[in-house]
């Protein structure tokens, strides 16, 4: 049995090999995904073992205020006191204490004149504090006054900056203009840590640049005397200290951020599993579509095989036998693959860019074996199964009967498709409506998957007339009529062809639909609440909000023209027990002016000292009236009672507290994010943006535009999403695609003796290949049509589910609806071509006279 | 050695040919795997005539017409239908000589199961992107009594209907000939004797041009000449044969050979 099964396998090596891709694609995208992440998490275990291998212990100060920050990583460092330094330093077992200023936010203009990114790591301002064994100077030398700076080799070279040239920074303070007067490296040479941007002071500025106030530390840096370990030295800073204060050791540090920097290679990875499991699914409509096609055409034989004695079990065993070995062999080719894919895609984070993040040695973690064989197995075998049990209930009388087998009834396939779909669409409206509580997620996930085979059941009872009605569109000429024909012949066949397209383009149009209804309800907003004539804003996909110097809005308002300017300061304030988000407008009543922001309780009007407003929601939820006192504390400041003046109704624009700009000096960051411009009736807006514009010219991160440009730009992301969701998703497309060639390929070769007989009565060689370019059209046009549909119900549901999250519009990405059915069209057309090539090769007479 | 049987003989003299073999060789494979299928046949086929080719199984009946059909080439010598030399011609021009000039009735698998009965029949017309003569039509279909048929599907017809939709499918197109191998191999005697006379009637009455390969010898007691072909060689013939005349000669090459 076994002999025969392999000798079978042998005689049909390129349906396996091309349903073997499937699985070899899919698995390369797992087991890829964690070799990338395994790489990249171990590679920042040596790198943050570097960055704190000179620290003993450090100091830093308990953060009890608000959590003063937009998130995790940019809170607001707590200051060090000197007086904590000194005391520190007259600690037994501390050999040296040293005061570190170290802050995220030093903004580097380049010299063209625009802001260094950087993706993820941050861009650290620090004071300087002389070389170590970590850090040297590689030229020039150490700041000397305030005017100078030193910063890496790494930044240095995204900024196109050299010793001696001037450098513009942003800190908590607007542009300043400093000497660069030296360059430095870390040991064994390198320009950067992980692609870190450090610009280091002079100790004299330092702290009041980065961190807001003069004369302060973020933390203290203490090298332990000799015969001392951190740990010791650790215990008896802390025991001097108190409780106020966070003592940690180098080596706890260290264990800290790795975590953090672990966790989100976790996220990372689970998404590309994500994306790698979407692959895997359409792979297996692939498998489970070639063994179908295996068994129907070796109907006769395995009948025979059953007629001379193999028992039913013996049948099934042969077929899952072949899919084993497939399933085995896709598996290891994935796996190299995979480890390939991984390691080219952790040399290019490591290398691309500014980041220059040094890579440990490309590893191959157990996960990434058994994930590979476990799933490339387990695959093959589920998709093998059903044709195994369809072989062994084939009758053995079969083998004496015509192949021609009936089209078995589609009653039941419908009947379960119904109701596998109405169980998936019933899961994922409830996931979507949180009405599953935790496990919303993985219901609303759930929910897609069973959809989708659901769905997958409904295709062979859609094809037939959906199939038809694409092929009249196509059927103009014989070979076009008869490519529909067959396309029709094998309502299954056709069905689970398409349905593997249909997967990965309903998740392209599903997403592309809620990010197209995102756009239009940001459209809708901006037409009917935004009445500002210009807007700055910086960049919406910059972790840390833009900021512009607030000399802008003295001097915007001074263009002749502006008849209003309000500007927005954003930050985390603590209030009514919480952190919440906060805003300060310059000029409440222009902003309300141009945003139609209008007064529910109290009035809407510039606020005195320790006067605020809030929005109607919130303060309803807390049970809010005008007059009542509220306790706020900002960053730098005290908590203090501050009195409601108004409530506003709900805004799609602005929302929570609104506080007077007395209070901008206890912001973390003094310096306005947003501004917004009202220009009088009949004066050229583009005149005074061009004027806003050439005020801007020291706030490189934010740009002025009018209503429309805005809206482009904070929409602008969302195609950048889009079109990494698309470039991830093009697998399953491919896939699927490879699923196209292989069921004309099979096709093809089943009608070899009718090829050969339309050859012989007239057809050409191009009519026959143009016979099996349109069977594969009116197949993967199906597929888009059916993924277009799908897809933009999806979208529809997860908009609706929104709608109270922004989403006020429901718009149909139309145009790249259209696009994805050509792009179906032009699938066929590829996935025709060995297929169609093979139809013309088929030479007339063998065809004929093959049994 | 070589018989040239049209030459000399007295029906074929003056008659238009519909096809002809000129000192045709064929030859499959090389060196010891090498077998001569054809060698050195000439024949002329007669416009208007219904000629049958017999033999013993692997004489080369098959290889004779698929050569003179233009399906295969030839190793030596020419091969014209009409006026058209087929020897030498690309897939291109065969495909339209197949498509204009010849008609085929295969032993089985003549239908393409998509497409009705009606639509199989006009399916080389269709290619060509001919409209089928309606009148033409209406005779063939008449003739071949499949009127109540045309919107069945292959699977849905006898063999003997199916074998009839396929030389309705040869006719209705009105190539310079029809060739048909063994077209009532797979039949009952009943229903292939109804596709004969429908073939020797087409012959009489259109004035089509038939030749047609078969083992049987009262079927092709139904054509007007009959070819005996042995080992590649065409070692008799026989016109207004007759079943036993047939017979009489097969017995005569047998015990001869
Ligand atoms: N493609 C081929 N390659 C090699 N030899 C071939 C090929 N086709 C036919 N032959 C040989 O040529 C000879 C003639 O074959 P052909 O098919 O013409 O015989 P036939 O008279 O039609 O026989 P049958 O009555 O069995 O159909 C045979 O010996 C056969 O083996
Ligand atoms: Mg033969």
């Amino acid at each position: 049995m076994l002999r025969a099964t392999l000798k079978s396998v042998l005689s049909r090596k390129l349906r396996l090999v091309l349903s073997g891709l499937a699985v070899v694609l899919g698995v390369m995208f797992v087991s890829g995904a964690f070799v990338l992440t395994d790489t990249l998490g171990r590679s920042f275990d040596g790198l943050f073992a570097t960055a704190f291998q000179n620290t003993d212990v450090t100091v830093s100060v308990k953060s009890t205020g608000p959590a003063q920050g937009f998130d995790d990583d940019q809170k607001l460092t707590a200051t060090v006191k000197p007086e904590t330094l000194e005391k520190v330093r007259g600690i037994d077992g501390v050999a040296k204490a040293t005061g570190i200023v170290s802050a995220d936010g030093a903004r580097v203009i380049g010299s063209n004149g625009k802001v260094i990114t950087s993706f993820g790591p941050p861009r650290l301002g620090e004071n300087w504090t002389g070389e170590n064994d970590l850090v040297k100077l590689r030229e020039g030398r150490a700041p000397q006054s305030g005017t100078e700076v030193v910063m890496n080799a790494g930044l240095a070279k995204s900024a196109g900056v050299k010793v001696g040239d001037q450098v513009g920074v942003l800190t908590t303070q607007p542009k300043k203009t400093f000497t660069l007067v030296g360059i430095t490296e870390y040991s064994g040479g390198r320009d950067s840590l992980g692609g870190s941007m450090v610009v280091s002071f002079h100790e004299s500025v330092a702290a009041e640049l980065m961190l807001g106030t003069p004369n302060v530390y973020s933390s203290v840096d203490v090298k332990a005397a000799a015969g001392k370990t951190p740990e010791q030295v650790r215990d008896s800073v802390r025991a001097a200290l108190g409780d106020s204060f966070e003592v940690k050791t180098g080596a706890e540090l260290q264990k800290a951020q790795t975590a953090g920097a672990k966790e989100a290679l976790g996220f990372f990875n689970k998404i590309l599993l994500g994306f790698a499991g979407v692959a895997l699914f359409v792979g297996t409509f692939l498998i489970l579509n070639t063994f179908s096609i295996i068994v129907a055409q070796r109907t006769r034989e395995l009948a025979l095989m059953r007629a001379i004695g193999a028992s039913r079990k013996q049948m099934i065993g042969s077929v899952l036998v072949e899919a084993v070995l497939i399933g085995l062999f896709a598996s290891a080719v994935g796996l190299g693959l995979g480890i390939g894919v991984g390691s080219l895609l952790a040399w290019v984070f490591g290398n691309v860019g500014s980041a220059s993040l040094e890579l440990a040695g490309i590893g191959v973690p157990p996960a990434a074996i058994i994930s590979a064989f476990s799933v490339g197995m387990i695959i093959t075998l589920v998709a093998a199964l059903l044709p195994a049990m369809r072989a062994s209930r084939i009758p053995p009388v079969a083998a004496l009967q015509e192949a021609a087998t009936p089209d078995r009834p589609l009653t039941k396939v419908t009947v379960v498709g119904s109701l596998v779909t109405a169980g998936g669409a019933t899961l994922l409206l409830l996931g979507l409506n949180d009405k599953l509580g935790d496990s919303s997620l993985y219901g609303f996930f759930g929910g897609v998957l069973l959809a989708f085979i659901g769905i997958a059941l409904l295709t062979p009872m859609l094809a037939r007339p959906i199939v038809g009605v694409i092929g009249r569109l196509m059927a103009w000429s014989v070979p076009g009529k008869l490519g529909r024909l067959n396309s029709a012949r094998n309502p299954r066949r056709t069905a689970i062809t398409a349905a593997a397209l249909m997967v990965g383009i309903a998740l392209i149009t599903g997403v592309n639909t809620v990010f197209t209804s995102a756009e239009a309800s940001i459209q809708k907003i901006a037409d009917k609440e935004v009445n500002a004539d210009l807007i700055i804003s910086g960049d919406p996909s910059d972790e840390r909000p833009a900021t512009f110097d607030p000399a802008v809005i003295d001097k915007t308002k001074a263009i002749s023209g502006v008849t209003g300017f309000s500007a927005d300061y954003f930050d985390v304030a603590h209030a009514l027990g919480e952190d919440r988000s906060v805003t300060i407008m310059t000029d409440v009543p222009a902003y309300a002016k141009m945003f139609k922001l209008t007064a529910k309780e109290g009035e809407i009007r510039a606020l005195g000292p320790d006067e605020v407003l809030y929005d109607e929601e919130r303060a309803k939820e807390k049970g809010l009236h005008v007059g009542a006192t509220i306790e706020v504390q900002l960053a730098r400041g005290q908590p203090r009672q501050m009195k409601l003046v108004g409530i506003y109704a709900k805004s799609s624009t602005t929302g929570g507290l609104i506080l007077p700009t007395t209070l901008i000096g206890e912001l973390q960051v003094a310096q306005p994010s947003w501004g917004y411009v009202d220009v009088a009736d009949g004066v050229s807006v583009d005149g005074v943006r061009k004027q806003v514009d050439a005020l801007l010219a020291d706030s490189p991160e934010v740009t002025v535009a009018n209503r429309n440009d805005f809206v482009q730009q904070q929409t602008s992301a969302f195609d950048t999403v889009l079109l990494m969701v698309q470039i991830l998703l093009a697998l399953a497309v491919l896939i699927a695609v490879l699923g196209i060639i292989n069921t004309l390929a099979l096709s093809v070769l089943e009608r070899t003796r009718e090829l050969g007989l339309l050859r012989a009565i007239g057809l050409g060689r191009f009519q026959s290949m143009r016979m099996i370019t349109v069977e594969a059209i009116v197949i993967s046009v199906f597929g888009a049509l059916l993924g277009v549909v799908v897809g933009s119900g999806l979208g529809a549901a997860i908009v609706r589910a929104l709608k109270d999250d922004g989403f006020s519009t429901f718009a149909m990405p139309w145009t790249a609806m259209g696009t994805y059915l050509a792009l179906g069209a032009g699938i066929g057309v590829i996935a025709a071509i060995l297929p169609a090539l093979r139809a013309a090769r088929v030479n007339v007479l063998q065809a004929i006279s093959y049994e | 050695m070589t018989l040239t049987v049209a030459q000399g003989s007295a029906t074929g003299q003056g008659t238009p040919v519909a096809a002809r073999a000129n000192q045709v060789w064929k030859v499959y494979g090389s060196g010891e795997a090498q077998v001569v299928a054809l060698r050195e046949v000439s024949v002329e086929l007669q416009r208007g005539a219904f000629t049958a080719i017999m033999g013993p199984s692997g004489s080369g009946k098959s290889t004779l017409m698929h050569c003179l059909a233009g399906l295969d080439s030839v190793t030596r010598g020419d091969v014209h239908i009409g006026q058209t030399k087929v020897t030498g011609m690309k897939d291109k021009a065969l495909t339209k000589l197949r498509r204009d000039q010849v008609g085929f009735i295969f032993q089985q698998f003549n239908l393409l199961p998509t497409l009705t009965a009606e639509e199989n029949i006009t399916l080389p017309l269709s290619i060509a992107g001919r409209k089928p003569d309606k009148a033409w039509f209406d005779t063939v279909i008449d003739t071949v009594g499949l009127r109540d048929r045309l919107k069945h599907r292959p699977t849905q017809l006898s063999g003997g209907q199916q074998q009839r939709v396929a030389c309705a499918r040869a006719l209705v197109a009105r190539p310079e000939v029809i060739f048909a191998d063994e077209p009532t191999g797979n039949l009952d005697s009943k229903s292939g004797a109804e596709v004969l006379s429908f073939l020797r009637n087409s012959v009489r009455e259109f004035g089509q041009t038939i030749v047609m390969v078969t083992h049987d010898p009262v079927a092709a007691s139904y054509a007007d000449r009959v070819i005996f072909l042995a080992d590649g060689s065409i070692v008799s013939e026989l016109y207004e044969p007759t079943a036993d005349t047939v017979l009489d000669t097969m017995k005569r090459l047998d015990t001869g050979a």
